[in-house]
């Protein structure tokens, strides 16, 4: 029957895609200008290779048909050419998606090691550990990316010169130091969410009465920390995170353009000003399947940690 | 009877996540405590800057005067200048005002809709619950700021674009919060009695299920302000929202972000501070609403 979960989640994704390949092709093609002169970059061509460029990208034939080549050349890995820069979409996305993915990688590291570490904390400390831990968070919990992009980019990139301020790096070890300012702007907000969740979790598990049972039984402290309140509260505190993750997929593109990283959504942005409609569309398609991919993990590990899920999806 | 669902798994990021609940004392100011008493205050200041802010504004926040660029606080210009030499003070004020607008436009926006569709599926149940929910469910596929960079892409840059988009990604989530809520308020024995007596579906949605859910919309209202600050703030910050010379907030970051490295961080940081008091006030009252709602409810 966890299969069937599976299986029926999965089914749920293609036809999520579906539709969202559907939105973000119509939006584009509704918008306004003609996409001849888009192509043709404004200039005035021959008649002769107006139709050329009509055929090639079918641009005569009606709505749904161009959707269906554009789907079918997007299944196949070829999204179009970019107007500003001539170039293949799907090589631009190659060249730019490990920035953003590594970036996002970095910051949910941080998160799932910083913020639930300080929910745990902060979950079994209550008192002053407690206290500033709240204190803190509903702080940093307030600040936008691009607000911590240049908190972090004044302290240390221009008064304590620890890290470079913009830019992408060359190599692995550069590449991580170019990251880090980025990635903790990226996680600051998510992680003081996490954390708070984190320590709601702790906090109701800790009182309930299985945990004062197994208190009275004399287990000692680290096993009841870890077998009977960690466990019951990985469940709120692995979705949480998951969303938190999920949802930094889109805000990377204000970092990366805080932090003038030449990543997929600093790129999207810049492609959205010009109207570079093939690109806007190329990347909103990657961007969208790596959000809904993403959720339907999250949603597959809250069904392995909680059982009851998947025989309630059964059930409806 | 349908089984026990599991919490749907956007609201379990519960708004009042933290802060045990208080002993309750009487008054109605007094019950939001000091931290609600000062966020009401700072909500208090940012609206009335937001009304009155270019009247406010000490001088022009338009007028560049190049010889003054980045110079500091001095003779009466608190805050000192900007890139371009404009009295930063004066900016922020002015720039309250698109600050404030654009949540205020999402938040009615979208939770007018959400609990439109919200009191509809929970009302008819079946088909229309189904529906609702499916299609819900295809729009949490779409980040608030993705869509927002498509609409911007289609209906170009501007403030309206950014807000419409964004209510429509906030929608999904304001509907299945409050679809729990009218649910279980559906339930209760009053209906099914008003039912008995021939009280229409509309008439007790309208009078008596909307009217009941009212402090949790409130205290939602409250949360998903500061969310769409953020995220338009972050939309004019990728210059996709509010346009400059415009004076808005999230401009004024990313306009300013070169004195950050140039050793004039004080245009930039100011206009962030303001974005993150305003956002830290709503998320403390509705925190605070929030408890209320629950405790109103058990």
């Amino acid at each position: 029957m966890r299969w069937r979960f599976l299986i029926r989640r999965l089914a749920m994704l293609a036809g999520t895609l579906l539709v969202a390949s559907f939105v973000i092709f119509g939006s584009l093609y509704v918008a306004p200008g003609s996409p001849l002169a888009a192509l043709s970059g404004g200039r005035a061509l021959p008649p002769g290779s107006l139709q050329v460029l009509e055929q090639r990208y079918h641009l005569n034939a009606p709505f749904l048909a161009q959707y269906w080549y554009w789907l079918d050349n997007a299944l196949h890995g070829n999204l179009g050419i970019s107007i500003t820069l001539r170039e293949n979409v799907s090589t631009l996305i190659a060249s730019r998606i490990w920035t953003t993915a590594a970036l996002v990688l970095y910051a949910s590291v941080i998160i799932a090691l910083a913020g639930i570490g300080l929910g745990i904390l902060a979950g079994l400390r209550p008192g002053a550990v407690d206290t500033s831990a709240l204190a803190g968070t509903a702080l940093t919990a307030a600040i936008p990316s691009f607000v911590a992009a240049i908190v972090l980019i004044l302290l240390f990139a221009v008064r304590l010169r620890w890290f470079p301020a913009l830019g992408n790096g060359s190599g692995l070890l550069s590449d991580v130091r170019h990251l880090t300012l980025p990635a903790i702007a990226l996680a600051l907000s998510s992680l003081a969410i996490v954390a708070r969740v984190t320590r709601t979790a702790i906090r109701e598990e800790a009182d309930r009465e299985h945990v004062q049972t197994a208190v009275s039984r004399g287990i000692p402290a680290r096993q009841l920390v870890r077998r009977h309140i960690l466990r019951n509260a990985a469940i709120p505190i692995t979705t949480v995170t998951g969303i938190t993750v999920a949802s930094l997929i889109a805000v990377a593109a204000v970092v990366e353009t805080a932090f003038s990283l030449n990543g997929l959504g600093s790129y999207l942005v810049q492609a959205a000003q010009t109207k570079d409609l093939a690109v806007v569309q190329g990347i909103s398609l990657v961007l969208v399947t790596a959000f809904v991919v993403v959720n339907l993990v999250v949603d597959v590990l809250y069904a392995l940690l909680d059982p009851r899920v998947a025989a309630g999806a059964r059930a409806r | 009877m349908s089984a026990p669902v599991s919490p749907p798994v956007s609201s379990v990021i519960p708004a009042g996540a933290g802060t045990a609940p208080r002993a309750r004392r009487s008054g109605r100011l007094r019950r939001l405590g000091a931290a609600g008493l000062a966020s009401a205050a700072v909500i208090a200041v940012a609206t009335f800057a937001a009304i009155f802010g270019p009247l406010l504004a000490p001088y022009n926040p338009d007028l560049p005067n190049l010889s003054l660029a980045w110079v500091g606080p001095a003779g009466g210009h608190l805050l000192g200048y900007d890139f371009q030499g404009r009295d930063v003070l004066s900016r922020l004020l002015a720039g309250a005002q698109s600050a404030m607008i654009g949540p205020l436009a999402v938040v009615i926006l979208s939770l007018t809709a959400g609990a439109v569709l919200a009191v509809a599926s929970a009302w008819r149940r079946g088909a229309t619950d189904a529906l609702v929910s499916s299609g819900l469910d295809i729009l949490f596929a779409f980040p608030g700021i993705l869509l927002a960079v498509l609409a911007a892409t289609v209906f170009g840059a501007g403030l309206i674009a950014a807000a419409i988009a964004l209510s429509v990604a906030y929608m999904p989530y304001v509907a299945r919060v409050l679809r729990g809520a009218a649910l279980k308020e559906r339930n209760q024995p009053y209906v099914a009695a008003l039912e008995v007596q021939g009280a229409s579906g509309t008439a007790i949605c309208l009078r008596h299920i909307v009217p009941n859910m009212m402090p949790l919309i409130v205290a939602q209202a409250t949360i998903m302000f500061g969310w769409a600050m953020v995220d338009l703030a972050a939309i004019s910050f990728l210059g996709l929202g509010v346009q400059p010379p415009a004076p808005n907030w999230g401009v004024m970051i990313s306009e300013n972000e070169v004195g950050v490295l140039q050793g004039y961080p004080l245009p930039a940081i100011a206009a962030g501070a303001c974005i993150v008091a305003v956002v830290i006030a709503f998320n403390v009252l509705g925190e605070r609403l929030f408890e209320r709602a629950q405790a109103a409810r058990i």
